[in-house]
């Protein structure tokens, strides 16, 4: 089944938002990670690779990112791995949520999967 | 090691040791539009860089630029890590043959784009491609049109590099965390650009030493005629004024 991995510049915001969409994601992989590696706030390539291929069991995954180099730096992971690999352009909590919800179905595609998470984009709050 | 390996390594330790000399300056830079990290995060990327570069066995100019680029990608943080580093692994297969004017130029080209693609920017959104772009069209140019000397072109996109980096100034940032002050970036030097700048002059001082030549003392625009004595013995190559 695809998996999912959330990158955030905090690691402990990445947990976080695993922690919400955990509870959608029936036994979907879902593989937090951030933080520059020393305990700061940033984004390192070889740690999201690595969660990238802990999510991966063959399905391919979806990759929810929060900002800036955030952005960048999954990039250079999708391009490194060997995984199948794709970054979802949506806001990274929604995104993950609905990525979670969609991956639990039993035809669910790496394509279906990131569709949802982007549809999370014109979600209406109010 | 192969001599094009070697070079690579003595690129990268000039630049590390640039870069280290610079690292007060462009934290200054930085400061005025940025989270003031650059110059350290560039500092310990590149030393880091030059160290795991001394470390290969042998290495071919490929094997080097890869390693230098992971090192950074995994050392420097921020959007500079990707965009120096990441853009530096993905040239590197260019220089598979060893590095030739012609490979010199895809391996320029490529990293461009890279850097283009990935930060979704162009000239003129004060970013690093301010500089990388005049540097790059002008090494080009300078190789496969006006058919000058590796060392003469890589001395002209120093000079396009240089007022790149100026442009940077006047202009308003699009991209990156300086865009966030809109027209308050207005008035100041991109860091990144000027990084750019200083690692081209060490690939210029470098690439003279191990020629044992003097730095050619060319700008970006001047002119490209050949000289009296080479038009002569050149008479067999075409004009672009007879087209």
């Amino acid at each position: 089944m695809v998996g999912l991995v959330v990158v955030s510049h905090s690691e402990r915001a990445a947990e976080g938002i695993v922690e919400v969409a955990a509870e959608m994601a029936g036994d979907t992989r879902l593989e937090p990670v951030g933080g520059d590696g020393q305990g700061g706030i940033g984004t390192v390539p070889d740690a999201i690779g690595d969660a990238i291929d802990a999510a991966d069991d063959g399905d391919g995954v979806v990759v929810l990112v929060d900002l800036g180099s955030a952005v960048m730096n999954a990039d250079v992971a999708v391009e490194l791995s060997d995984a199948e690999a794709v970054i979802a352009d949506a806001p990274v909590l929604e995104g993950a949520v609905n990525a979670a919800v969609a991956a639990t179905d039993p035809s669910a595609t790496l394509d279906s999967v990131r569709e949802q998470a982007e549809a999370a984009r014109g979600m209406e709050k109010l | 090691m192969t001599d094009d390996g070697a070079a690579v390594v003595a690129a990268v330790e000039a630049v590390a040791e640039r870069i280290e000399d610079e690292r007060s300056y462009l934290t200054e830079l930085d400061s005025a539009i940025g989270d003031a990290d650059h110059g350290g995060n560039m500092a310990r990327g590149w030393a880091a860089a030059a160290d795991a570069a001394r470390d290969l066995d042998e290495p071919d100019a490929q094997t080097v630029c890869k390693t230098v680029g992971k090192t950074l990608m995994a050392e420097v943080g921020g959007a500079s890590g990707p965009l120096f580093g990441g853009s530096l692994v993905f040239a590197s297969a260019e220089l598979d043959g060893g590095v030739t004017p012609e490979s010199a130029v895809a391996f320029a080209e490529t990293y461009l784009e890279k850097v283009e693609d990935r930060g979704d920017a162009r000239v003129g959104d004060q970013t690093v491609v301010d500089a990388l772009t005049p540097a790059v069209h002008t090494f080009k140019k300078s190789i496969e049109t006006d058919d000058r000397p590796p060392l003469e072109a890589l001395a002209k996109a120093v000079d396009a590099a240089e007022r790149g980096v100026a442009f940077t100034v006047p202009i308003r940032a699009k991209k990156g965390r300086a865009s966030y002050l809109g027209w308050r970036s207005v008035g100041h030097q991109d860091p990144g650009a000027t990084s750019v700048l200083y690692i081209l002059e060490e690939l210029l001082a470098v690439a003279a030493d191990r020629l044992d030549a003097e730095i050619p003392d060319v700008d970006a625009t001047s002119p490209t005629i050949p000289d009296e004595g080479e038009e002569a013995a050149d008479a067999t190559a075409p004009d672009p004024e007879d087209d």
